[in-house]
């Protein structure tokens, strides 16, 4: 449907995920008038104000109040209505937690929540607008898909395949503006279908969100050390792409790269997956550790939590010399 | 001026309802059912899906239908036998009622082929869902009304009033509240637990407020029709937790309770005394 262009790919990176999303909303807009935006007081922090602009009626204000744009929105769709609605990730995924619960996972309404500010986006706005939890809280909710785009073209991709995709969605955004680029010009993406990056024989890596781009940097490092190593983008967690990692068990060490909580999210999705076979890798979960450090800006949050490629280079040397 | 028969039929509704009430709620045995708060809505719910609903029993799914959701799901057998006798579901399904897996358990589970709107049970998720249609009915230009019947305990919850913010913001005058006022909730009375000047609250936010008895059937009859131009309305229905029956009534252990064949009977004669005649299913 939508043709996106080389030089729009690279406006795309310099708006991040937020405004990339906004972007892909507007041009849904143009051709399904069902496409309509809800947010808890946070339209320009969503990337929705080119949307408004074009489409001011299209826009629901609810005012600073999470749980009940969920019910409006399951409201909403009941009628025809596709909505998108915004907030941070851990408002949309902790507030409204029960919200979601029940319109989404138990009524299985039509409607996509847009959580951003997942991981450390949200810098020295400090601990309470982190969305560190909200994989976990939601993926143990039944029929809700989780997409976890890995730059801005990607979220372009993911904004339209969940306005395609017939029931609930989270799609969770991550990183600030000038994200750096993982996608250089458009490809082909489907819900549920992890991408393979980079090839590799040593080691795989499985990455999500802003995480992909710092693996695949690391994969470079690792490289240079003589690891061969393989990079998957796991743009969806739920459902988890199953064949992606069963063509991944040869290597000697798996590994799960995220921005969230090491509890719950990516890495437990694919442990779940391990867990099950009998002939397995070594799993390095790499994530958030459990525990509040003092905020700061996104790259000294990363860092602190050794979420940069420097630090997952380091974790991934020191794990695969105690398997290999 | 409401016509003797509609009042007529839905005080002759009412009384199956209840019967109904009692006897699925003696057929789920051990399992025990919500009594009170499903006996306080009856002639609610006689009125609405018999005279004042725009219903097509045949086609339950119809586009233009009036929405109903019962956001106080702990209603549900109150509820169930209004879809019966309405029409929408058949007594082979009623009576399915607290079925393992079945469609019509101790709190509804949405269905449109069985006239159920909404999945209830978790309180005060129930009005946002009705704003939302009745919000997206108005964009749609469609012209059916949405009713979302609350219970006054379930003003407690936050979420409530979050709602009532954004549907008087957004002028739905589409939309009704109901409020089954029967002063009680799980464990107790209202004033004891959490004390609300109901009528006042809503005002204050703007809503057009009615207060009418809940249980006659006139009045409500003269309350429900639309003659709204701007606005959310709430109906404040007072009733009796537990209506009915001399020892459910206003009793906080009939919240939910096993009916035993002693009580079932015991129940049914008071029925059939207050009633004078016997209505058969």
């Amino acid at each position: 449907m939508l043709e996106i262009k080389h030089t729009t790919i690279r406006t795309l990176s310099i708006l991040g995920q937020r405004g990339a999303f906004g972007y892909a909303l507007n041009e849904l807009a143009k051709e399904n008038e069902q496409i309509i935006a809800l947010t808890s007081d946070l339209r320009t922090t969503s990337g929705l104000d080119r949307f408004n602009n074009a489409y001011p009626e299209r826009v629901i204000n609810v005012g600073i109040a999470e749980q009940n744009m969920i019910g409006i929105a399951s409201g909403l769709s009941t009628l025809g209505f596709v909505p998108f609605a915004t907030t941070f990730a851990n408002f949309a995924s902790l507030r409204a937690c029960e919200q979601m619960r029940h319109h989404m996972g138990y009524m299985r309404e039509n409607i996509k929540i847009v959580g951003f500010g997942g991981g450390f986006a949200m810098g020295m706005f400090g601990i309470t607008h982190y969305g560190i939890e909200d994989v976990s809280s939601i993926r143990s909710i039944p029929n809700i898909a989780i997409l976890s785009p890995a730059d801005s073209l990607e979220t372009v991709k993911a904004t339209i395949a969940a306005a395609q995709h017939k029931g609930p969605v989270y799609l969770r955004l991550t990183g600030v503006m000038n994200q750096p680029m993982v996608y250089k010009e458009d490809y082909d993406y489907e819900i549920g279908k992890a991408v393979q990056l980079r090839d590799g024989t040593d080691i795989a890596i499985f990455a999500t969100g802003g995480m992909v781009h710092q693996s695949l940097q690391a994969a470079e490092q690792l490289d240079k050390t003589g690891i061969s190593c393989k990079v998957v983008n796991v743009h969806t967690i739920i459902p988890i792409d199953k064949q992606a990692i069963m063509n991944s068990l040869g290597v000697k060490l798996l590994v799960t790269v995220e921005e969230h909580s090491r509890i719950g999210g990516l890495g437990s999705t694919v442990a779940e997956v391990l867990t099950e076979l009998d002939e397995k890798p070594p799993q390095l979960l790499i994530g958030v550790s459990n525990e509040y450090k003092p905020a700061g800006s996104y790259e000294y949050m990363l860092e602190q939590y050794g979420l940069n490629f420097m630090s997952i280079t380091e974790k991934i040397i020191k794990r695969y010399g105690e398997v290999k | 001026m409401i016509s003797a028969d509609k009042i007529e039929r839905c005080q002759i509704a009412s009384l199956n309802m209840r019967k109904n009430i009692l006897h699925l709620a003696h057929q789920a045995g051990s399992n025990g059912a919500h009594l009170g708060p499903a006996l306080s809505i009856v002639e609610i719910m006689a009125v609405l899906y018999l005279q004042i609903m725009n219903i097509r029993p045949f086609d339950p799914i119809w586009p233009l239908r009036d929405r109903f959701i019962l956001s106080k799901g702990h209603g549900a057998l109150g509820y169930y036998v209004a879809l019966f006798e309405s029409g929408l579901i058949s007594k082979d399904a009623l009576y399915t009622y607290e079925i393992n897996g079945g469609s019509f358990s101790g709190q509804p589970s949405k269905d449109l082929s069985l006239g159920i709107e909404y999945s209830g049970g978790s309180l005060g998720l129930g009005l946002s869902y009705g704003a939302g249609i009745a919000l997206a009915a108005r964009r749609k230009k469609e012209l059916f009304q949405t009713y979302v019947l609350m219970g006054d305990g379930e003003v407690n919850e936050g979420s409530v009033w979050e709602t009532v913010m954004f549907a008087k913001h957004n002028d739905l005058s589409n939309l009704t509240a109901i409020i089954d006022r029967n002063s009680m909730q799980s464990d107790g009375s209202c004033e004891d637990i959490i004390r609300i000047d109901m009528e006042a609250a809503w005002r204050g936010f703007g809503w057009d407020v009615i207060t009418c008895d809940g249980h006659n059937i006139s009045e409500l009859l003269q309350t429900f029709p639309n003659d709204r131009t701007n606005g959310p309305r709430v109906i404040i229905a007072n009733t009796v937790k537990g209506k009915g029956i001399s020892f459910m009534e206003n009793s906080k252990d009939w919240h939910h309770n096993r009916l035993t064949d002693d009580l079932y009977q015991k129940a049914l004669c008071e029925l059939d005394e207050a009633g004078g005649v016997s209505v058969g299913n």
